[in-house]
Order: C-alpha cells, then structure tokens, then sequence
C-alpha cells in the first residue's frame, strides 16, 4: 500500500517518535546485556556496607546505595524487570482481553452484555485501587505484580475492542462477507482485527507506560519484589530515609522511570500519528483550496 | 426529558456496580489466595490458632454465605477492626476522608485552572515557541511518577529552599473541626493564622498532584480548541463578525471543554489513587496514609475496606460528572 | 463607480505540502445594489474561496493574498483596518448563508442564543456593538429595551423566512431542526442586522432536492424586496436560471464569462461556458460531458487555464490570459475565440 511508505516516511521524520524509538532501544540493549554493560553486576544481591551512600564518582556513576552496592547496576539490572513486567502484564491483558472483546462484540446476546458489564465494574476504578488489594492478598513479589495488572487490565482491552467490533458489524464490507457465508472465525480474524489493529498498537504503547509507572507505585509501597532485588520503585522506597543528603539514590530510579514512560508515550503519540491519518496534525479544516 | 432518561439510567447502574465491587473484592480476598485465613493472621499463626480463627470468622461456611454476611457487613459499615489503630476501619475511614478529599478538591482545582487556560492558548498560538514548550512540559507530566515527583518537590522546596513545610497538615491544633475541611474550618472560625498554616501545608502536596493533572487537561483541552476552531460553526461566526474574544472564550472553549470534563471524571480518579500515595510522602493523614500503614502492617480486613470506599468515592464522582456534563452537552452523545 | 461590490484582480493561493496551488487568478467580479449574482463552476473552481476572500475568512495559515482588491462601498477590504472591518463590515453590510446548515450552527447553544447574539452585535439599531467596548466581549451586557426591539424583530424576519411559530422554534437546539429549517434559520439571520450584501456558498447544495426550489425562491423574494444584493454562488445552473439577474463563470481560479441572465443562457460564448450548458441532460434524457480533467493548482496551464481541454486553443490561449472582451452591454468574456453570437 503506497499509503504506508508515506505514513512511515513521516514517522521517522518525527523527532518525537524518533527520541522514543531510541529510548527503548536504549531500555531493550540495557535489559538485554544487563551482565555485560552493568559496572559491578554482582551488586544486584551483593553489598559492601563500608562502601554505602557515597555520592557519584568515577568508580560509580551514580553513587551507592544503602547497602553500598553500585546504583547505576542496579538500575540496569532493574530494567530487566521493568521491560518484564510490562511487556508481560500488558501481554497477556491483551491476549486475554481482545479475544474476548472480540467474542463478545460479535456474537452479542446476554452473556456479552453481561460479560461487558463485569468490565465496567473493574474500569470504574482506577486499575492500582484493585491492583493494591490483589497483590497485598498473594504477597509481594513480581509475579504477583504481574499477575495483579494484568488481571485488572484485560477488562480495558475486552471493552475497546468489544465496542468496535458491534460498530464495525454494522458496516456493509462486514455484512457481504457473512452474507457470503464466511464463518464466524475467519469474519472475526480477516475483517474484524486488521481494522482495529492499529488502535490496539497505538494503545498498547501507551499501555505499557501506564503500567510501569503502576507497576513502580506497587513497588514503591512495597508490594513487589522484596529486596535485594533492583526493582525502581522499590528502590525509590528504600532512598526517602536517606534524603536531602543522598540525594542521587532517589534521583537515578526516578529520573529510569521517567525516562522509560517517555519512550513509550513518544512511541505510542508517532504510532497514532503513523497509523492513523485522519487526525494528523496541523491540518487546516476550513478548507486549503475549497470549491 | 432526554437529560432525565439518562440520569435515571445512570442511577439505576450505580448501585449494581457498586454491588459488583464489592463482590469482585470480596473474591479477592476470600476466594483469591488457597487460605484467606492464614492471610488474616499473618506468616506466624499455628495451625490452631487459624482453625480457631476460621471458625470463628465464619471461613468455613459455604461461599454463598460467606458473600452474604460480607455484604450485611458492608452494608452495615463494619468493615471490621483495624490492626494497626485498633479502631473499627469505617471509623479511621471516616475521620480521615476529609483530608484526603480537601487535598483532591484543591488540586483538582488548581490543574484546572492550569490547565485550561494553557490548553487555550497552546491550541491558539499553534506551533508557537509557546505551544512547542507546552506540549513538551504536558508529556513529560505524563510519565513521571507521582511519588516520585512528591520526593522531588519535598526536596527542592521544603529542604532545600524551605520554602515551604516538609509535611502533615497544619501546625499546631488547628481549627475547631466542623466539616474536617480546614480550610473551610479556618474561615468558620475566622482563624487566618490557621487558615496560612493549612493553605502552605497543602501547597506542595496539591501541586503534586496537580501537575500530573494539569499536564492531561493541556492535552486534551488543546485538542478540542483545535477541533472545535476549524468547524464550520466557528467559520460562521468569523464571517459573520463576531468579536474573536467572544468567539473563543464563549463558543469554542465550551465545545472544548465537553471532551475534558468527561476527562475530569477520569482524573479525578487518577488523582485519588495518586493521593493515597502522595499522602505517604508528605504524612498528610487521609485514607491515603491509612492505607499504606495497613498495606505495611498486613492489616488484610483494613484495605479491603479501603478499596472498597475508594471504589464507591470514585463511581460517585464519575456519576457526577456524567450529571454534568449532560447539562453542558444537550446532545446527549453517551 | 455605481457597483456595490467590485473585486478586482483578486489573485491569491494556499500552501500546500505539495507546493503553492494558485487558486484564485486574477478574478475580477462586480455587483450592483440589490442585484442578485450566481457564480458558476465546477468543484475546485475557487468560488467558494473568492467568497471567503471578500468575507476575509480565508485560513489564516495556508492562505496568501499575491494581488488584487476588493472594494466595497469605496473601500479596499484587503488594506483596510482589519478591526474596524469586522465591526463594521462583516455580519453587517456584508453578510454571510453558509452551505452547509447542519454544521454552522454550535450545536450547544439554542437557535435563539445564537441568533439573538448575532444581533447583539450586529443589529442595525446600534451603529456601536452592545455594552462599553472596554469591556472584553464575553461579559459585555445586551441592553434590555435594544434586546426587546431585536427580538421583534427575529420573529417578525421568522414569520418572512416561513418559519412556523418562532418563539418555540427559538428554543430548540440545532440537532432538533431539519435541515431545510436551518437553512431558513440561516437566511433569516443573515438579514437582520440590514445588510447590502449576502453571501449564499451554494445553499441549497446540502439539502434535499424537495426543499431546494423552495429555499431559492425564498433567497430571491426576500432580496427583491428589500433591496439586497446577492452573491449566489452554486455549481448548480438551474439554480442560477431561475432567480439571479446575472451569472458569471468561473473555471479552474480564472473568472471566464459574465453575463445578464437571459443572454447568458441564450448566448453563451465563452467555449467552457457552450460546453456547461451543454452537459445539462436535455429532454430527451442525453447528455454530453467535458473530455478532459480540471487542472491542478499547484501547476496550472499557461494562459487560459481552460486551453488543454479547449478545441479552439490556438497561440495566445496557451500564454496570455485573454483580456475581457466586451461583447454587449454587460456581457463580457475572456476568449481569443468565443463563439459570437448566431442571431
């Protein structure tokens, strides 16, 4: 589709999209080659308490910590569970979610409306409130976190994709290929999802912004993982004691986070833009060149 | 008569889904974890003390009866007692909503009136040096934690700058409490020097919160501007002479604003959750506090409570807002 | 100079992502007191922008004015005080009926807020707008016995416009009228504040075809009979037959052909014109169309930009725009070749 060279040619000129394409580069590398490119990988569970709360210098970037392990291989070691949780969490809310969206959306009926309104029931409140309560009931620790997101997250994705599956139902291309005979599955997978593909993309980006930034509250209450392990929020947690001196093991984990959220949202704002044209910007409405 | 219709349809969902929540918490708590006893009591129970316990709390009736009392119990406000404070939960519950509430108002307040404005502007002056370092400031509000956030304004103003207090509420005793607001407290009482200490308390917490907040309404009231400016309404009014001011400030802004204040629903419980945390980093004493303690103390029974009582604030608000926004919107596009 | 309104020259084009598209050429366009003017063309022909042009609504960040006036009442609207015009000028002397009703109207306010504010501002029983001018206009206040008079004065235009009980009508919101309403709610509302002139953007072309007769016969009894100019612009020239005094043609940003109705439609000369009418399906049910395309903007033929598709296209068509050729009184074309008259 000549549509889509144009559309990617305007992608990589955003810079935008571009700086958060390479942030998540830069997160993907960093999780990746965590042994390699960590200065001290051992301080993810070791600690020499003599070494403890030094400020930055030339032998660690961004100072110790409590336990004196080295900051910056932690925080490289932390991205490993960020990009963990959130590619999982969102994963399986989407695995779990837009089928049934899909499910729902199509067949109708008692059960879907049904269905739709537990939905409502878990949107009405922001996903941290249930997600607090689960993951206080099973115990701190990453797969709980996980397991808390993604249960209060699917209900968004059976939603979204539940409302434009009945609203594309009733367009015409959908109507011929039943009326063709084409079966339920092959309507559903063929027609149905490539139309809504590019919200799930654009949204599931976005997704994974929101949930790292939930997934650091948690641990920053101490529902995640519990030490050593070089989770951000928990490592935020652990600095407020040591505040206004060491002022560098709050601000490396947080200034992490931030970063990360940054290139997804970017990511996320350029797919919109790619992936959807009718709402590009800086189109003028009241008409370039009207009749 | 169209506006009615959809009150009444709305009031009618409200109690299923507050009925729905409290049956989902009930399943996280009861059903959820293999031994929700043993959840109860803590890693070090013996085995006969939660046999003891599970008979008495009644864990080893049918789960249909299980969801019965849990409901009697909800319904009648016992949330059961607190570990921690060794109060009944409604009753800390209760005391301490309106801090939390006072604290939400302001900032919601404060994002608005932020937020708006700089949306307005931004979407006029588009593509303007001023809109290019609205927007940049917008996403990033997005993507910072609001912990994280709260340590840095604590750290900037208040330790380094002193500038203003480090924590809690207010100095001293305060006002006589009528409605727990202090604010409201202070001007009942006439107490100014009450009235400063609470406002500077509240300063750096609500603008936590509120930057968050303010960074989504530029988002979002820029865009409607910007979508409202080219229709052909405006192009009409424009042809027709109206004085732009009145155009903008009377026309476009309340098209504009019917897309954020549906938005005000949605971040009005954003900032909630963000205070339970916020409240943490400044010990201002709301049911944001509360929660952490329990969450701290694995007081079990003390956040179910709370999420249930976040859970209904949050329907009622967004219940509110949908009230107002079908007098601001006749269309009645739900 | 006896024209009410005379554009003159007028030139100007849009950014583009693609280049500057040259919309208007040149276009030169005059009308007298209480006359009514069609202005015919195709799709894309650059009518609707040369309206927007002498409202001066044209998009503030694409649109450039390369040349050209336009004078109303003795004065250039283009280098005028841009204020001082919108005061004055527009929705005042100069105002506007939309094409499309069913999007001109803020579908949060009631029909009655919106034209009661058009009023407050533009009714002709005030040369000042309403309320102290140092005041921003969002709180300026709508002085009682002018709002009374005004308010006559709507549902006495309602009762003309052949709206049935107005001051219920008043109170409805946009999404609850038809179209035809609105259009006629649109009408009413451009001739209240006493214009000279009205703007009609193809009026009818969004209404169904029922209504659109009546909508016309309605835009040319009340012009009649209080005097006011109309500038008619449509794609449509049955619509042009039956109520304007005169039609001028437009094709691809040139102004081609002007001319009273009668001979317009008798004695066509310009070769686009012959061809436009020719295109109308006849009696017996054919039709004939236009071999070729309308040319892009961005790089428009040379000359008449009408050559490519013309069989009479010979030397200067291709370079020189043809200079006006006053035919007959009031009749003029821009052809090296137009076709003269057979009787």
């Amino acid at each position: 589709m000549p549509g889509w060279r144009r559309g990617l040619g305007r992608f990589a000129r955003d810079r935008a999209a571009a700086l958060g394409v390479t942030l998540l580069v830069v997160l993907i590398v960093l999780a990746i080659f965590a042994p390699i490119l960590a200065p001290y990988p051992g301080d993810v569970s070791d600690f020499h308490t003599a070494n403890r709360l030094h400020a930055p210098d030339a032998a660690n970037w961004l100072g110790t910590d409590r336990m004196g392990s080295d900051l910056l291989s932690r925080i490289v070691f932390g991205a490993r569970i960020t990009i963990t949780i959130a590619f999982v969490a969102v994963g399986s809310a989407v695995v779990v979610g837009v089928p049934i969206g899909l499910l729902a959306g199509y067949y109708g009926g008692w059960p879907s409306n049904l269905l739709m309104r537990v939905s409502d029931i878990f949107l009405a409140v922001p996903q941290i409130v249930l997600a607090i309560a689960i993951a206080q009931t099973l115990g701190p620790s990453i797969e709980n976190v996980i397991l808390a997101l993604s249960v209060t997250y699917w209900p968004f994705w059976a939603r979204l994709v539940f409302a434009e599956t009945r609203s594309l139902k009733n367009e015409v291309f959908i109507e011929s290929a039943i009326a063709l005979g084409a079966s339920p599955w092959r309507v559903m997978v063929l027609h149905v999802l490539p139309n809504i593909a590019s919200a799930i993309i654009v949204r599931t980006s976005i997704g994974m912004g929101g949930t790292i930034l939930t997934a650091a509250a948690l641990g920053f209450l101490g529902l995640g993982a519990p030490a050593p392990t070089p989770e951000w929020g928990r490592m935020i947690a652990e600095s407020r004691e040591f505040l206004p001196e060491a002022w560098w093991y709050a601000t490396a984990p947080g200034v992490a986070i931030f970063v990360v959220v940054m290139g997804f949202n970017l990511v996320g704002d350029g797919l919109r833009d790619f992936l959807d044209p009718r709402i590009r910007r800086g189109a003028s409405g009241n008409g370039a060149g009207g009749t | 008569m169209r506006r009615l219709e959809m009150i009444v349809s709305r009031l009618a969902w409200f109690v299923p889904t507050l009925a729905g929540l409290v049956v989902i918490v009930f399943l996280i708590s009861n059903v959820i974890p293999t031994d929700p006893v043993r959840v109860l009591l803590g890693e070090n129970a013996t085995p006969a003390q939660v046999e003891a316990m599970r008979v008495q709390l009644g864990y080893d009736q049918p789960l249909w009866v299980q969801l019965a009392r849990h409901f009697r119990d909800v319904l009648s406000g016992n949330l059961g007692t607190s570990i921690y404070t060794q109060r009944p939960i409604s009753e800390d519950l209760a005391q301490r909503l309106p801090a939390t509430l006072e604290l939400t108002l302001v900032a919601i307040t404060l994002s608005i009136a932020l937020g708006i404005p700089l949306g307005v502007i931004s979407a006029l002056r588009r593509n303007s040096l001023w809109d290019h370092v609205v927007r940049v400031l917008s996403v990033s509000g997005l993507a910072i934690a609001a912990f994280w956030l709260a340590m840095l304004l604590q750290f900037l103003f208040a330790m380094k700058l002193g500038a203003a207090p480090l924590n809690s509420r207010i100095d001293g005793f305060g006002p006589t409490p009528v409605t727990g607001f202090m604010i409201v407290d202070s001007l009942l009482d006439w107490d100014m020097d009450s009235l400063r200490s609470a406002l500077s308390h509240m300063a750096l917490p609500a603008l936590t919160l509120a930057l968050p907040a303010a960074a989504t309404i530029v988002r979002f009231t820029r865009a409607g501007v910007l979508d409202v400016i080219n229709s052909n309404h405006v192009l009409y009014q424009r042809a027709m002479g109206m004085p732009p001011g009145l155009i903008v400030w009377k026309y476009v802004l309340r098209n504009a604003l019917t897309s954020t204040v549906t938005q005000i629903g949605l971040i009005f419980g954003v900032l909630v959750t963000n205070a339970v945390i916020v409240e943490t980093v400044f010990d201002w004493p709301g049911i944001g506090t509360f929660a952490v303690q329990s969450i701290l103390q694995s007081d079990h029974k003390a956040i179910i409570g709370f999420t249930i009582w976040i859970g209904a604030l949050i329907v009622i608000v967004n219940l509110l807002v949908d009230i107002v926004h079908s007098f601001i919107d006749p269309r009645g596009t739900r | 100079m006896t024209a009410l309104l005379a554009v003159e020259d007028l030139s100007l084009g849009f950014a583009t992502e693609a280049g500057f598209a040259a919309v208007l050429d040149r276009v030169s366009l005059s009308i007298e007191r209480g006359r009514v003017v069609g202005l015919v063309g195709e799709s894309g022909c650059g009518k609707t922008t040369l309206a927007r042009a002498i409202l001066g609504v044209l998009p503030r960040d694409s649109a450039r004015i390369t040349g050209g006036r336009v004078w109303f009442r003795g004065t250039d609207l283009l280098t005028a005080d841009p204020e001082v015009v919108n005061r004055t000028v527009r929705g005042r002397a100069i105002t506007f009926v939309p094409q499309d009703p069913f999007t001109s109207f803020n579908p949060l306010f009631t029909v009655g807020e919106q034209i009661m504010e058009i009023l407050k501002w533009k009714s002709p029983r005030a040369n000042l707008p309403a309320g102290r001018s140092w005041l921003p206009a969002v709180v300026s206040p709508y002085p009682a016995e002018r709002r009374r008079l005004d308010f006559a004065a709507v549902i006495e235009l309602l009762d003309a416009v052949q709206l049935p009980r107005p001051d219920q009508l008043l109170r409805k919101y946009p999404h609850e009228l038809s179209g035809g309403q609105r259009q006629r709610l649109m009408i009413a509302m451009a001739l209240l504040p006493g214009p000279d002139l009205v703007i009609a953007d193809e009026p009818t072309t969004a209404l169904d075809v029922t209504i659109q007769a009546q909508v016309l016969g309605l835009i040319r009894r009340l012009a009649t009979e209080r005097n006011v100019a109309v500038l008619l612009t449509t794609h449509d020239l049955g619509a042009a037959y039956e109520i304007c005094d005169a039609v001028a043609v437009m094709y691809a940003g040139q102004d081609v052909e002007s001319a009273p109705v009668d001979r317009f439609f008798a004695n066509p000369a310009h070769p686009y014109t012959k061809k436009l009418l020719a295109s109308l399906p006849r009696a017996d049910g054919t039709a004939s169309g236009i071999p070729g395309e309308v040319p892009a903007l961005i790089a428009p033929p040379g000359g008449c930009r009408f050559h490519p598709r013309c069989e009479r296209a010979a030397g200067p068509c291709r370079e020189v725009r043809p200079p006006v050729d006053p035919l007959e009184s009031g009749h003029w074309v821009r052809c090296y070749h137009p076709h003269r008259e057979t009787s």
